[in-house]
């Protein structure tokens, strides 16, 4: 899946947790629950979200690679 | 034929606002149902019925602010025979200024001055922030199901008319300062009401989660993603097991006295997106397996960000957990919920120096608070608590 579709999916995820979120704001490189101000709930949620969009499986032992957008695209790319 | 009253939807309310009907009368309702909407400071809550029947009169009209306990609608309960009731609180045209039963918090809000109109479909959280914005519903499209509008739905609408008169009309107040003013306000009663009747005293202890999160983990390596349970769900189960054995700090101080709860209704804690927070229900969370108490977790949260809480939500909770973990916080010194007797407060796990069995390793740590009210327990009541939740997390398949 391309980067383009990747972003898409993260925005539509996060339009039920943080609707003032806005991906391009955000430093790639930044904790993306620090810089959204969410909790593991809202985190686990976004992953639901993209499980759900993009059909990836994310297992929990991979949580952290998640952290920040770009590894978070990265990771996604890769599946 | 009863009255259904004006429900007392937090510690310090002493006054709502009936915000919409949801039945008509001869409408038939069964315990449960959602039949109002009421608002609080805090937020607008869905009101439900505590008995089946027929509604009857509505005496209440939307737009009017009622005192607690103040009549809103008469019931015909099942099973009674129909008669006309003679009113105690008698009807009212139209609204009316606050009339708090009680001495109030502190300054209250305007009331704004709503009409009874046709029946607008729109979520309490839509309806909260319309009215914070100044957005008339009745010219609001909604894209919800079944054509609800929804938050998002009166941001856009608000957008358009501040972008329609860019310099005739005066700035838009800050909608987080708006909605979380009548949330601080409650807070502030709530808490300044617990700080000046409740004697707190305050006990914590470290506890190793090794063998807890090691459960955790390959438990939830067979759990589909929508199904695994976060550190906080064992949390709260451990906290339901554990107070099953110092039943004091579970209940309420009423009347000069502690009055016991058999049931176990968990206060969780939920932080808001607009500031502030609230405190829902999981109801007979030591009855529940981890699943489904990270079910409820899931839902209560979501519902709560939402704007959708129900009264049931927010007025049974018999003890209160808060987590701040998320945030690095190591330990919570909390403040107790009146009526409530204890909280119970956690950190975040933290990798810690730890000596067992005279050898020292790294552990994962967490620091376990509890706040009691030392008119309902003891500390050594409360010491045989923080052991209990202890001693549960280190056999977490028990749980």
């Amino acid at each position: 899946m391309t980067e383009t579709e990747i972003r898409q999916a993260i925005a539509d995820s996060l339009r039920g947790i943080a609707p003032e979120a806005d991906l391009a704001a955000i430093p790639p490189t930044s904790n993306m629950r620090e810089a959204l101000d969410i909790d593991s709930f809202d985190f686990l949620n976004l992953l639901i979200g993209l499980h759900t969009r993009l059909g990836v499986e994310i297992p929990e032992a991979d949580y952290g690679k998640l952290t920040t957008l770009a590894e978070m695209i990265e990771y996604l790319k890769a599946k | 034929m009863g009255e259904y009253k004006m429900p007392s939807l937090g510690a310090d309310m002493t006054h709502g606002k009936l915000v919409q009907w949801n039945v008509k009368p001869g409408d038939k309702v069964k315990r449960g149902d959602i039949i109002a909407i009421i608002g609080t400071d805090k937020a607008d809550i869905e009101a439900e019925v505590y008995e089946s029947g027929t509604i009857g009169k509505l005496i209440a009209e939307p737009g009017q602010k009622l005192p607690v306990g103040a009549a809103l609608a008469f019931i015909e309960v099942a099973g009674e025979a129909s008669a006309i009731p003679s009113p105690t609180t008698p009807p009212l045209a139209g609204p009316m200024p606050i009339t708090p039963a009680a001495a109030p918090p502190g300054p209250v809000a305007p009331v704004p001055t709503i009409m009874p109109s046709a029946r607008i479909h729109a979520s309490p959280l839509a309806r909260k922030l319309a009215e914070e914005l100044g957005v008339d519903l009745s010219k609001v499209q909604g894209t919800g199901p079944h054509g609800v509008i929804e938050r998002h739905d009166v941001e856009s609408a608000a957008a358009a008319a501040q972008s329609a008169q860019p310099a005739a009309t005066e700035l838009p107040k800050s909608v987080s300062g708006e909605a979380t003013s009548g949330m601080r306000r409650a807070i502030a009663a709530a808490m300044a009401r617990s700080n000046r009747e409740i004697p707190h005293y305050y006990l914590s202890t470290q506890i190793d989660m090794s063998a807890a999160l090691k459960w955790l983990e390959s438990s939830n390596v067979k759990r589909s993603i929508e199904n695994r349970v976060l550190p906080a769900a064992l949390l709260l189960k451990a906290v339901a097991k554990a107070v099953e054995a110092v039943p004091e700090l579970n209940g309420y101080w009423a009347e000069d006295q502690l009055k016991p709860s058999k049931e176990i209704h968990l206060g969780v804690a939920v932080s808001l997106r607009t500031g502030g927070l609230m405190i829902p229900a999981i109801h007979s969370a030591n009855e529940k397996s981890l699943e489904t108490l990270m079910t409820d977790l899931r839902e209560i949260i979501t519902r709560t960000r939402a704007g959708r809480l129900r009264s049931s939500d927010v007025t049974d909770s018999t003890i209160t957990v808060t987590n701040l973990g998320d945030l690095g916080v190591e330990s919570v010194y909390g403040v107790i919920y009146p009526p409530q007797v204890a909280l119970v407060g956690f950190g975040k796990i933290v990798e810690r120096p730890w000596a067992s069995q005279a050898m020292l390793g790294v552990r994962p740590v967490l620091t376990a608070t509890l706040a009691g009210d030392h008119r309902a327990s003891d500390g050594r009541r409360g010491a045989q608590f923080l052991d209990a939740l202890n001693a549960l997390l280190q056999k977490p398949e028990t749980l």
